[in-house]
């Protein structure tokens, strides 16, 4: 699996950090989502696959790989 | 702001459209009578079956649509089509008082009402405050906070209102730290917070405290620039920066913002995230012998209650097609939080409460753009103070009989206006 996310996007609401921190944080000045690890285990791509779905401005897109 | 305001005249927006046939030939009306305290009026599960995208009839004669069904709730407050900014003007549940008309002119700093790319800049000066990592911060504080309220509530005389022993002054305490508001004053913003989020407050009122709350955050934004302090208020007003920097205004403004938004709302939750656990002894038993079940049960309550009960209020920027209907521009179209969270489509046996509950993408907290900025904050709150309240008051139940709880049925944030409570002696 491969993350993608579109910054412009992004309003900020957290959620991706707070369903997969792991994998997303948030920008310290502006809280726009950060990756941490844009290819991440199998064992987190449950929470990174229910972070895309919850995002309100669907910012992350994943791809297989 | 140089934009024009965001309420368009009446009169401009196309309305020629007829009322949709129903039973009795009645127009629709936003459904807000309620069977039962913890659900959304009925009404909404009919609409949802028969008729998703229905065509509604405001207070003040104007007509729009009413979205009920989670997909179309959930799509249509993620389109870049619609605006907040056109929708200041429109109110589903009362016409507005003809002298508090001024109150639907945007603000400088009121960025809920406004579209991108103005709502974009003020927010992002904001988001970088309520992060996860920050909010998580905040955890120890916020605990000390709740055990603080907790051991007064022990002491007082049972029963206890339950509302302003705990879910009403955590809240207000926490959102005062972090912007940096003296606590001291919060009779004073409480009662103002009420008064303009109340349904039936008269025009003439509504100015009055709204010039109040000005002339607070406006001796205080002053204060704060001669002397700053480690408070996020302080912090907005010291940057210098272009995209920055802001007026007094646009602080005062958001200033408000915050503070009503920043313990209204939460208080609400843990008042009736309460009645609604006490009222469910099987789930209130789930999460006393599983702790570890804060975290679902703070997201089952926030879909159960769904408190931003009349929904949110959008206007079309131009055409466009929503659950195959077709709505026009300038027309407002109310999207139903309440109605979506309960929708049988989206959520197995959604009458439900169900602390157990997974994955559930709830839409408690709105969609889109102007997604909560606080929620991160609201769900550390009701996760430490539902887990402390349930561990330190095992015998914790209602002094009344369910039904004799004033609900908030007459506030645009649903809740209780008291929650009488009381418990054994250890």
């Amino acid at each position: 699996m491969r993350v993608a996310v579109d910054v412009g996007r992004c309003r900020g609401a957290g959620l991706c950090a707070l369903t997969a921190p792991d994998v997303f944080d948030q920008d310290e000045e502006d809280g726009t989502v950060l990756v941490l690890d844009p290819e991440p285990p199998p064992a987190h791509q449950q929470a990174v696959v229910a972070a895309a779905r919850l995002c309100p401005n669907s910012v992350i897109s994943l791809e297989d790989t | 702001m140089d934009k024009p305001a965001g309420s368009l005249p009446t009169a401009q927006i196309p309305r020629q459209r007829k009322p949709t046939a129903r039973s009795g030939g009645a127009e629709l009306r936003l459904p807000t009578t309620r069977e039962s305290p913890f659900d959304p009026p009925a009404e909404y599960r009919r609409l949802q079956d028969e008729d998703p995208v229905a065509r509604l009839a405001f207070p003040d004669g104007s007509h729009g649509w009413l979205v009920s069904r989670y997909e179309h709730v959930r799509a249509l407050l993620a389109d870049p089509r619609i605006s907040s900014e056109r929708a200041l003007g429109s109110n589903p549940v009362r016409e507005v008082p003809p002298e508090a008309r001024e109150l639907q002119q945007i603000r400088p700093g009121q960025f809920i009402g406004m579209d991108p790319p103005d709502h974009t800049r003020y927010r992002r000066l904001l988001t970088g405050q309520f992060t996860v990592r920050r909010m998580n911060a905040l955890v120890p504080r916020v605990e000390r906070i709740v055990a603080d309220h907790l051991d007064a509530m022990r002491e007082m005389p049972r029963p206890v209102d339950l509302v302003r022993a705990f879910a009403l002054p955590v809240p207000s305490l926490v959102i005062c730290e972090l912007l940096g508001v003296p606590y001291a004053d919060r009779a004073q913003f409480q009662r103002r917070s009420r008064t303009l989020l109340s349904m039936t407050t008269d025009g003439p009122t509504l100015l009055e405290v709204r010039d109040e709350m000005d002339g607070y955050m406006r001796a205080l934004v002053q204060a704060k620039r001669e002397r700053p302090e480690d408070d996020l208020l302080s912090g907005l007003i010291g940057r210098t920066d272009p995209p920055g920097r802001l007026s007094d205004e646009e602080l005062v403004n958001i200033g408000n913002l915050l503070l009503i938004a920043g313990h209204e709302t939460t208080a609400n939750m843990l008042a009736l995230g309460t009645l609604a656990l006490l009222t469910h002894p099987p789930q209130l038993a789930a999460l006393r012998s599983d702790p570890g079940l804060v975290e679902q049960a703070v997201e089952e309550l926030l879909r159960y209650l769904s408190i931003v009960q009349f929904g949110l209020v959008r206007v079309a920027k131009e055409d466009l097609e929503v659950g195959g209907r077709s709505v026009c521009a300038g027309e407002p179209i109310v999207a139903s939080l309440a109605a979506a969270n309960r929708d049988p489509r989206q959520f197995p046996d959604a009458d439900e409460l169900d602390v157990s509950r997974r994955y559930s993408p709830h839409l408690a907290f709105g969609h889109g753009v102007h997604q909560c900025l606080g929620q991160q904050l609201a769900r550390v709150e009701m996760k430490v103070g539902f887990r402390a309240l349930i561990e330190e008051f095992p015998s914790l139940r209602l002094a009344v009989p369910l039904s004799r709880v004033p609900m908030r049925d007459d506030m645009f944030v649903y809740g209780v206006h008291e929650l009488p409570v009381t418990w054994d002696e250890p």
